[in-house]
């Protein structure tokens, strides 16, 4: 088990910058999960881990070791391909004692030990069938065993649950966060599912376009997230954006949205352009009597817990979860009351979310 | 008709009448390709005079003196002198004196046999290892000039042997590669291993990197991975690929004719120079060719389901 620290790490593809002057660390024993949409470079930074690919600039350092020019052979560490990249010439058993087998383990020291992974992954009755006919479950276990089976200094997971189908996902997505709790290893996990990674992770590292936005535990990149492109990648449905007045000092509690003034955490940060941009999730904002904005009701969408309203204000549509009991019909006219608490101000140039009493109170890791 | 026309059908599963249909049409096929072939193996059986009747004889009484013939040397000797040797020690000596000749020695076709089987499997082996390594390279490292690289190789391909026949010929002799084994075999080697590079490159492109890669994090070298992930996975390509080789090698006619006369002789050449009584002794060719065709008829077998699939493999890419 080791501490992964990534320092200023890029890799250069040509011209193109696939990731970009990433910095991050993993603790020792954590379950972290990179996050981040299709072609972000998540796979790219991962392989520099493992040492599968060369970086352009940085530095990877393994339990305290520099590890940015070792062989992949030489890290200790294990990966979990998305196709699970089991040898198809090989039975389970095989598959499963193929790194033991290179490190000169006593042949009975080998049966021992893929017994207690196939144990523990459930999967011993399959031991001497071939991987061609496993079921897509069966295999991601066996790539779970040949990863675990030697112990290594971190665990690397690039897309695992991709492949299979939605009902499998869920089941093993737990499996796979109890083995973690079990066994304890360092774990990086890539994956663009933000369900995946919010129930998973101890932290999560956002990534967009080869550059690290954010590394917090699933509820601060929740509920304090610092970019505008955390706050609408994570939620789904994304957090509502509505343009408000700029040139904001130091330690105001307030914001002009289209004439209205709406309460929100104070801030600690001036913002020095014309105009911001306020963020506010569908659960935080209420339908009352008392709020500030007015808007008509464009359309209810009942969503069995709670219900999803629209609201067409003179400052844009917003989307408000509110629960069941409360009657709402399509075209009324309604005041909506922002929870003045968890609004985020972004500045609309670099779209970084201005520094608040709310990121005060960050959660505790 | 018209009421099946109503009837639901499968479109995955044919119907029975297409299938019979299908299955008449394959085996007037194979009939068809099968005659010339059935027609060597008889005619190997045949007498002299019988294989060359008019109207051709279907129905003869079958001899083995074709491949008497095709293995030894014989002498004409007049009736009396037979008689004076007293009775025939086998059953082979009685066959030639029949016919008032005499045994003489063993004909070259057993050694000619013999050239044929090292140089077509010798050139096949090299030119499969070495394609194998070429299309791993060619496959998974950043090779300068890759596509100009591939396209020569493919490009030795593109002109006819008799046309570099003569530059080779004189390349030859001057080397003393004319009419060796070593010659011959690098010859076809060169010749066989654009083919290889090119059908095994197709093999390796097919299998997923991350394979290798699982097996360089386990603590694999990268050449025990090529070893222990990659060549198993690429059998039924390196099988399909050998037969390729080896059925060029094996029936290669024109080299052979040019570069080779005495001691590296394959059969080819030599199987239809069998002279008998009054020019070709057709049964002793037949014979020769019928004992040709075995060795690449069992190694086809062996290995028809790789062959097979390697086809379809193949076929399905790009
Ligand atoms: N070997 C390569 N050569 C050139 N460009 C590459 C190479 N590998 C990756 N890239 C590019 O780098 C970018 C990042 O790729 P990467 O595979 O890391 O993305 P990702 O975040 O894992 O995406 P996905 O969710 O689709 O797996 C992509 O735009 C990709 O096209
Ligand atoms: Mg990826």
């Amino acid at each position: 088990m080791a501490e992964v620290v990534v320092e200023a790490l890029q890799k250069q593809f040509g011209d193109f910058i696939a990731v970009h002057d990433s910095s991050f660390t993993v603790r020792d024993g954590e379950f972290f999960v990179m996050l981040g949409p299709s072609g972000c470079g998540k796979t790219t930074t991962l392989r520099m881990i493992a040492g599968l690919e060369l970086p352009t600039g940085g530095r990877v350092q393994l339990g305290g070791e520099d590890v940015t020019w070792l062989r992949p052979a030489q890290r200790d560490i294990a990966f979990v391909f998305q196709l699970f990249a089991l040898y198809p010439h090989m039975n389970v058993r095989k598959n499963i004692s193929f790194p033991l087998r290179m490190q000169r383990v006593r042949r009975s020291e080998i049966r021992q030990r893929v017994d207690e992974v196939a144990q523990m992954l459930r999967i011993e009755h399959l031991l001497d069938k071939p991987v061609s006919n496993l079921s897509a479950g069966d295999r991601q276990r066996v790539a779970l065993g040949r990863a675990i089976i030697r112990r290594a200094k971190a665990f690397l997971f690039d897309e695992p649950l991709g492949a299979l189908d939605a009902e499998f996902r869920d089941l093993m997505r737990e499996e796979l966060r109890q083995l973690h709790d079990r066994i304890g290893a360092t774990s990086i996990y890539v994956t663009h599912d933000q369900i995946e990674a919010m129930s998973m992770a101890d932290r999560i590292c956002v990534m967009n376009q080869g550059k690290v936005l954010q590394v917090d535990t699933p509820m601060d990149i929740y509920e304090r997230p610092k970019t505008k492109f955390v706050a609408s990648f994570i939620g789904s449905p994304s957090m509502n954006f509505l343009s408000a007045k700029g040139r904001i000092p130091v330690g105001s509690r307030q914001i002009q949205v289209n004439g209205t003034c709406l309460e929100m955490p104070r801030l600690r940060e001036a913002l020095d352009a014309e105009k911001a941009e306020i963020g506010i999730r569908p659960e935080h904002i209420r339908i009352s009597s008392k709020g500030p904005l007015k808007g008509r009701v464009f359309a209810v969408e009942y969503a069995g817990a709670s219900q999803m309203v629209t609201v067409d204000t003179s400052a844009g549509r917003l989307k408000v979860r509110i629960d069941n009991a409360q009657r709402v019909r399509e075209n009324e006219v309604v005041r909506l009351l922002p929870d003045p608490t968890k609004i985020v101000v972004f500045d609309p140039h670099d779209d970084h979310a201005l520094d608040s009493e709310l990121f005060e109170e960050k959660h505790h890791e | 008709m018209n009421k099946s026309r109503n009837k639901a059908f499968s479109i995955s599963e044919s119907s029975r009448r297409s299938k019979v249909v299908a299955g008449t049409l394959v085996i007037l096929y194979a009939l068809v390709t099968m005659i010339p072939l059935v027609w060597i193996f008889l005619t190997g059986f045949k007498s002299p005079p019988d294989s060359i009747a008019y109207p051709p004889k279907v129905f003869f009484t079958p001899t083995l003196e074709g491949y008497v013939n095709l293995f030894t040397t014989r002498s004409r000797q007049t009736p009396e002198y037979i008689k004076s040797l007293g009775p025939p020690k086998t059953w082979y000596e009685e066959l030639v004196r029949k016919r008032n000749m005499v045994i003489t020695g063993p004909s070259r076709f057993k050694d000619r046999y013999m050239n044929s089987l090292v140089i077509g499997f010798g050139s096949t082996f090299l030119a499969v290892f070495l394609g194998t390594l070429a299309a791993y390279g060619f496959s998974r490292f950043r090779v300068p000039l890759k596509d100009d690289l591939l396209f020569f190789i493919l490009s030795t391909r593109m002109m006819p042997p008799v046309a570099v026949a003569i530059p080779i010929y004189l390349m030859y002799r001057q080397l003393g590669l004319t009419d060796t084994w070593l010659g011959m075999i690098l010859l076809y080697t060169a010749v066989n291993v654009s083919l290889a590079v090119w059908l095994l490159k197709g093999f390796v492109d097919e299998i997923p990197r991350e394979y290798e890669e699982a097996a360089v994090i386990d603590g694999y070298s990268r050449f025990q991975a090529f070893v222990k992930v990659v060549l198993p996975q690429m059998r039924t390509g390196i099988a399909a690929t050998a037969i390729f080789c080896l059925i060029f090698a094996w029936n290669e006619y024109a080299f052979a004719l040019l570069l080779t006369s005495g001691t590296a002789q394959t059969a080819p050449p030599f199987i239809p120079q069998i002279i008998g009584e009054g020019g070709l002794d057709w049964p002793a060719v037949a014979a020769g060719t019928t004992l040709f065709l075995i060795p690449i008829v069992f190694f086809t077998i062996l290995l028809r389901k790789q062959l097979l699939r390697g086809i379809t493999f193949g076929a399905l890419r790009k």
